[in-house]
């Protein structure tokens, strides 16, 4: 009389049946829809997450099959793992959306984000702020007598430490991406 | 054979070829193109509403009663706006309508045009999908892949908003057959190793219930009749939510009425106490569960359903199967039938002793009113003198509606329209007047409560003019009953707003509409009344006066759980703790 005669991966189960959906710890997942690309794809995604109070640390999105009109829109979400999984199948079922992926169980990622950083400066701290940004591998792609801009991609906690080390070298302006993912391997 | 029309001719040919036999509208600037060709055929009929939140319900009425999509029409800005609370109600409680909406020409959205909105903006998260079509060459495809939308899967509202450009333009009709195949389909067989479980399940439980829900009525009277076979077959007790009502027959031998908020005493104990709950096209709704740590505490949980998110929402639950309810139901039967028919027999009849037990508490009783009608009674005797006839009940909401759903008996689906999920005021004479489109030889019964009834009263004249003879049974306390009743409960006697001053003479008023109007404020006159209500043949207006402060019981109060039911014959006791901030 137990479900879990069920077999695993048999579909009346989650296919993420090892995590213990009882947990209340908050988990960030990162999600990847591909929906088609038409007006209004981006809002109905926007407004469950707003409608239904579920979080959004992250989200970016780009027509990546410009043949089938599909866009990628990765999110970057958290919540118990039932919220996780109730955001997963409310986002299945908007009309458009064609896959949900949940990059954070479906075995490893890569995770990418990028980000442009202006700090203006003067003296040693523009030397150190240039010394970092080679320490972190940023590039730089403007620069006049008081300022650089860099450029840097990387996991978010990379470019987190990166801006807290410009901050007091004259971190004046940060343009960030939001995170793009994809399952690693074939 | 594609064919070159204008987009106004496309709307009218792909309702046709949908199979659309009447359309819900109101005409206006957006919409003129379309309600010119419905003016040059005959083949679908148009009933004017006077509102089109009106149109909305009847739509929801038609839906609902025979099973096919309802549709309506209405103009851009205000006529779609209109719409919305319609559309809304419509997405709760899982009924397939389109909606059709003009629009601004599309060189002109975006301007503040005269009766411009963003109705594809407004009501992107009241549709279960919608679209803005922008050339005529996509429309009857649109259309037909909204239809297709509303209809598969969980059933639900669409709209299709129309600029007045597209439908004045040329363009090349789509026929169904060559319409662009969506990907939406969502699977409806479930899954055979989890319906094999479910019958492990079934065959060692001692405690069982089935609880049902609308999915069993979207999934088609098939899906009844299954769920019947199932329940007398094993012999397992069945309870429904208020959507659900009429999926397993009153008259059944295993029927223990609704369950809920307002259900009954034995619905309630009997899924405090299960063992085994299996939960078929429900949706674990606040209304059900009550407070939920002390919901059902000792049970193994099954829940079928066609939307994987409607698993796991509210309630977790042992074995979730996703699929249509009459198919599971068929395989579930097929399955248990071929392992021998086999059920916990002593444990059950054990289980049914309680159940015996429970249902002794006669939860339903009330005090006798003297001279003064009960609600409780109105409602009695209208069960009795319908009793076997062709009837289709709807509701308004509040005090009425839970009454209507514990004294009224349905023995088949598709009989008992109401506002579940929304809890829309106002939408039960629309609603009948929808219901009595579809079957105008049926007896269409609106049971409301007089403050309800005002909200869309204007469709009194819908009715009289497309020759709907929908009967319109207010329970007239003068009082919003429900909130007066909260307002005893939990807001220390304090009626703030909760009467109604200055009620028009619901009498006067059904004959200024050319309806009949009656009035009953005697118990001894009660039935001639109903008789007379019934008999007439044209829209009527009873008008039935009732006891003022009379409390809608049993009930779980807010925060409690179904084992901690108030009864009637309880001290009505004040709502405290962390139930006072419930809704």
């Amino acid at each position: 009389m137990s479900p879990l005669n069920i077999q695993q991966g048999s579909s009346a189960h989650s296919a993420y049946d090892l995590r213990d959906p009882y947990s209340e710890v908050i988990e960030t997942h990162t999600l990847a829809v591909i929906v088609d690309n038409e007006p209004g794809a981006l809002a109905r995604v926007i407004g469950l997450f707003s409608g239904r109070g579920y979080n959004i640390e992250s989200l970016t999105v780009a027509e990546t099959d410009h043949q089938g009109h599909r866009s990628r829109i990765t999110i970057v979400t958290t919540g118990t793992p039932q919220v996780i999984d109730q955001i997963k199948s409310q986002l299945a079922r908007i009309i458009p959306v064609h896959e949900v992926h949940d990059l954070t169980v479906e075995g490893t990622s890569v995770e990418r984000e990028l980000a442009i950083l202006k700090v203006v400066g003067k003296g040693d701290a523009r030397i150190e702020a240039l010394r970092l940004a080679e320490i972190f591998r940023a590039n730089v792609v403007d620069s006049t007598l008081e300022s650089f801009v860099f450029e840097l991609t990387g996991v978010p906690s990379k470019i987190d430490a990166f801006a807290d080390l410009m901050r007091p070298l004259g971190l004046s302006e940060i343009a960030r991406t939001g995170v793009a993912a994809l399952a690693r391997g074939a | 054979m594609s064919q070159q029309m204008t987009g106004a001719r496309m709307v009218v040919q792909a309702l046709k070829d949908q199979g659309v036999d009447v359309v819900f509208g109101y005409p206006g600037g957006a919409v003129l193109p379309i309600y010119d060709e419905l003016f040059q055929q005959n083949e679908i009929r148009h009933v004017l509403v006077r509102h089109e939140q009106g149109a909305t319900h009847m739509a929801e009425g038609y839906a609902r009663s025979t099973g096919k999509p309802g549709v309506v029409l209405v103009t851009s800005g205000p006529g779609a706006t209109n719409a919305v609370t319609g559309m809304t109600d419509a997405l709760m409680d899982s009924i397939p309508m389109v909606v059709l909406s003009g629009q601004v020409p599309t060189f002109m959205i975006g301007n503040d045009a005269f009766q411009e909105a963003d109705t594809v903006g407004i009501t992107r998260p009241c549709s279960k999908h919608n679209w803005l079509v922008r050339e005529t060459d996509k429309l009857a495809d649109t259309i037909h892949q909204a239809f297709h939308v509303a209809t598969t899967g969980r059933p639900g509202p669409v709209l299709v908003d129309i600029p007045k450009d597209v439908q004045f333009a040329e363009g090349t009709y789509t026929p169904p057959a060559k319409a662009r195949v969506s990907h939406y389909n969502p699977p409806v067989k479930g899954d055979i190793t989890a319906i094999t479980a479910l019958v492990e399940m079934i065959e060692k439980a001692e405690r069982p219930i089935l609880y049902t829900g609308g999915g069993v009525i979207n999934s088609g009277p098939a899906a009844s009749q299954l769920l019947t076979e199932l329940s007398d077959a094993t012999g397992i007790p069945v309870t429904s939510t208020l959507m659900g009502l009429g999926a397993y027959p009153a008259s059944g031998k295993n029927w223990l009425g609704m369950l809920g908020m307002h259900g009954l005493y034995e619905a309630n104990m009997a899924m405090h106490g299960c063992d085994l709950m299996i939960n078929i096209g429900a949706r674990f709704d606040d209304r059900i569960t009550g407070r939920l740590e002390a919901f059902s505490p000792n049970s193994l949980k099954v829940h079928i359903d066609i939307d994987p998110s409607s698993v796991n929402k509210v309630v977790r639950v042992d074995l979730p199967i996703i699929g249509d309810v009459g198919h599971i139901l068929e395989d579930l039967l097929r399955i248990w039938k071929s392992r021998g028919r086999k059920v916990n027999s002593q444990a059950h009849a054990k289980w049914w002793a309680h159940i015996e037990e429970w249902k002794s508490v006669n939860c339903l009783a009330f005090k006798d009113g003297g001279d003064i009608i009960k609600p409780q009674l109105a409602l009695q005797r209208l069960e009795a003198l319908t009793k076997g006839m062709d009837r289709y009940i709807t509701t308004e909401v509040g005090q009425h509606q839970m009454w209507a759903a514990q004294y009224l008996h349905f023995d088949a689906p598709n009989r008992w329209m109401t506002s579940g999920g929304l809890g829309t005021m106002g939408y039960g004479l629309p609603a009948s007047i929808g219901v009595q489109i579809a079957h105008p030889e049926a007896l269409v019964i609106n049971v409301a409560g007089e403050a309800s009834w005002l909200m869309n009263m204007q469709e009194m004249g819908t009715a009289s003019q497309s020759r709907a003879p929908v009967k319109q049974f207010i329970l007239n306390n003068e009082r919003l009953g429900m909130v007066r009743q909260w307002q005893q409960l939990l807001h220390g006697e304090r009626y703030s707003q909760s009467w109604s001053e200055s009620l028009p003479d619901f009498v006067k008023l059904a004959e200024a509409f050319g309806a009949k109007g009656l009035r009953v404020d005697h118990p001894d006159q009660l039935d001639e009344a109903i008789r007379e209500m019934i008999a007439y043949d044209g829209p009527v207006v009873l008008d039935c006066m009732v006891e003022k402060h009379e409390n809608c019981l049993p009930m779980i109060p807010s925060g409690n759980a179904h084992n901690e039911m108030l009864l009637p014959s309880d001290e009505v006791r004040a709502i405290t703790g962390a139930g006072a901030s419930l809704v």
